[in-house]
């Protein structure tokens, strides 16, 4: 079953700009699903017109097999929701946030209690759910929003940009979290401007630049399309010119760093030969980009 | 039963934060009230003499109680539902299954009661200073509940047009008050020249004063089956018009 199907959507504001030119969607249930773009691309468009937050112009939504427009209520049954940015009453503590949200899905009180327990625990805010949500620090206000999206249960939940601006040791967690989630039989689709993000947890992909998709994958087909991997060496001496090694892309960055373009059917060993050859040292080794970063910046125009 | 329950959550939501902040809802009309029973009815009152057969305190007694109602009413929903769309925490209903019509009358319910509460208060400080008679009480009751709807409703259509805090201040203070203080709760239109009693009869409040007054003491100066349906009418509009506001995302979507 699908678990989002969208057809020919399209979306053009008050003001005559057009952010949706008529897009294709689908995602599988029990998907991770990433829709990545550039800013102002259309991806929080087509967010919030899957939530409701977004009155479409022309097009079909689906989701688990409801339509959007007709019937809406049972589409918002299906659907968590968390948003790029903190929509909460920060005058409300943390367990009466998650408990109006049961309340507002029809959740009886003393159900909602457990639930809310359950999720608060869930995203480790247990220890806060009396504390009045304006005092929280910006990564306990994003687990706040999931534990909300969680608490009726949805069948699909939707994630925009929800590690934006928290710490890294935050961010794994949060996506450990999201794992979990995934694992319980929940379709999750991300939005994230952390492509390391996207490649870590997804396994099927959209990209959106300009209000139309540009791409849409699994993670593992996308990634095989990336021809060179490029990586920085760092050197235990200074050169005055770069080594010229025949097959790979070498570009002196300083004196003692070098860029190194590997083709996919080399390897490295070839490489290494050769510089040590040359009487080249090299100390450390990274990646230059997130692999993923490159073909998106390749697809995008960046 | 499910709509029933995010009705509930609502309306709990609203009481919680009116009742939260009390010094902010409850204690100002109690003060303004005691000192309007105190300046107008009891010391100017004995120089002004009785309209219609009834003391000056208790002619603008009706008219006071229903001036808090009318504000407190209006006050809070203009300022929650506003506040709920610049804090953005209207998308937690938006992308919730609960139909329009459970938003609306859950916003709507949550003024009343502040209105009816503050009323409550107000109908108390005036024991202080008068014996009320109350001669039609299910009239009396009635009014009390239609304005106190009347006027949550008119707030909610603020807050849904409203692009700033300026916007939800301008028709308080520049239509609502006006109106009130013209609305007959400190004089009979009788009182008016010919011409202002007939520009007096498009204003709303007269009806709701009168209404009111008639039911607490047997005093009037319209006919309360036009009345009735007068302030009837205008909420039907209301609902029709919120309703449609809501359908459309008015305010709330892009």
């Amino acid at each position: 079953m699908k678990a989002l199907s969208i057809r020919n959507l399209t979306k053009t504001y008050g003001n005559g700009f057009t952010a949706l030119h008529g897009i294709d969607l689908v995602v599988e249930d029990g998907d991770f699903f990433a829709l990545l773009g550039p800013n102002g691309a259309g991806k929080s468009t087509a967010i919030g017109i899957i939530c409701s937050l977004i009155n479409l112009s022309a097009g079909t939504v689906r989701v688990f097999g409801h339509d959007l427009v007709r019937h809406s209520e049972k589409v918002k049954q299906c659907i968590g929701m968390v948003p790029q940015e903190i929509n909460f009453n920060q005058f409300e503590t943390v367990q009466n946030i998650v408990l109006n949200q049961a309340g507002y899905y029809g959740i009886a009180y003393k159900e909602a209690l457990v639930r809310a327990e359950k999720c608060l625990k869930q995203m480790h805010l247990w220890d806060q759910r009396h504390t009045v949500s304006r005092r929280l620090s910006g990564g306990m206000k994003r687990r706040v929003m999931i534990a909300r999206a969680l608490v009726h249960n949805p069948r699909l939940l939707i994630l925009d940009e929800p590690t934006a601006g928290v710490d890294i040791e935050i961010r794994r967690s949060m996506w450990q979290l999201m794992r979990e989630v995934n694992e319980q039989g929940t379709t999750i689709i991300l939005t994230t401007h952390y492509l390391e993000e996207a490649e870590s947890l997804c396994r099927n992909i959209a990209i959106i630049d300009k209000g139309t998709i540009i791409k849409h994958s699994k993670m593992s087909d996308l990634l095989a399309q990336i021809k060179v991997n490029h990586f920085i060496l760092d050197l235990a001496d200074r050169l005055v010119k770069p080594p010229v090694v025949e097959g790979y892309e070498i570009v002196q960055l300083d004196s003692q760093t070098l860029q190194v373009g590997i083709p996919g059917e080399k390897g490295f060993n070839q490489l290494f030969s050769e510089l040590t050859r040359q009487g080249i040292s090299v100390t450390s080794m990274k990646n230059k980009s997130n692999r993923l970063e490159s073909l998106f910046l390749d697809l995008v125009g960046g | 039963m499910r709509y029933r329950i995010a009705l509930l959550t609502i309306v709990t939501k609203e009481v919680r934060r009116f009742m939260r902040i009390w010094p902010q809802t409850m204690l100002p009309p109690a003060i303004t009230t005691a000192l309007y029973f105190l300046i107008f009815g009891t010391l100017m009152g004995q120089r002004i003499g009785d309209i219609s057969g009834a003391s000056y305190m208790d002619y603008i007694v009706p008219g006071i109680i229903l001036m808090s109602v009318i504000s407190h009413s209006y006050a809070n929903v203009v300022s929650s539902f506003y506040s709920t769309k610049f804090q953005r925490h209207i998308e937690e209903l938006l992308v919730s299954p609960v139909p329009n019509w459970v938003i609306l009358a859950g916003y709507v319910s949550g003024g009343v009661c502040r209105g009816l509460l503050v009323g409550t208060v107000v109908i108390g400080i005036s024991l202080l200073f008068t014996t009320i008679p109350v001669i039609h009480l299910g009239l009396s009751c009635l009014v009390f509940l239609l304005t106190a709807i009347l006027f949550a409703l008119a707030g909610f259509i603020n807050a849904v047009f409203a692009d700033s805090f300026d916007d939800i201040s301008i028709i308080p203070n520049f239509i609502l008050t006006p109106l009130t203080y013209l609305g007959g709760v400190f004089y009979s239109v009788d009182m008016l020249p010919e011409l202002w009693q007939k520009i007096s009869l498009a204003n709303p409040i007269l009806y709701i004063v009168n209404s009111f007054r008639y039911g607490l003491i047997g005093v009037t100066d319209i006919d309360i089956t036009v009345a009735l349906t007068m302030i009837m009418s205008f909420i039907v509009a209301l609902i029709i018009f919120s309703l449609y506001l809501l359908k459309k995302g008015v305010g709330i979507k892009q």
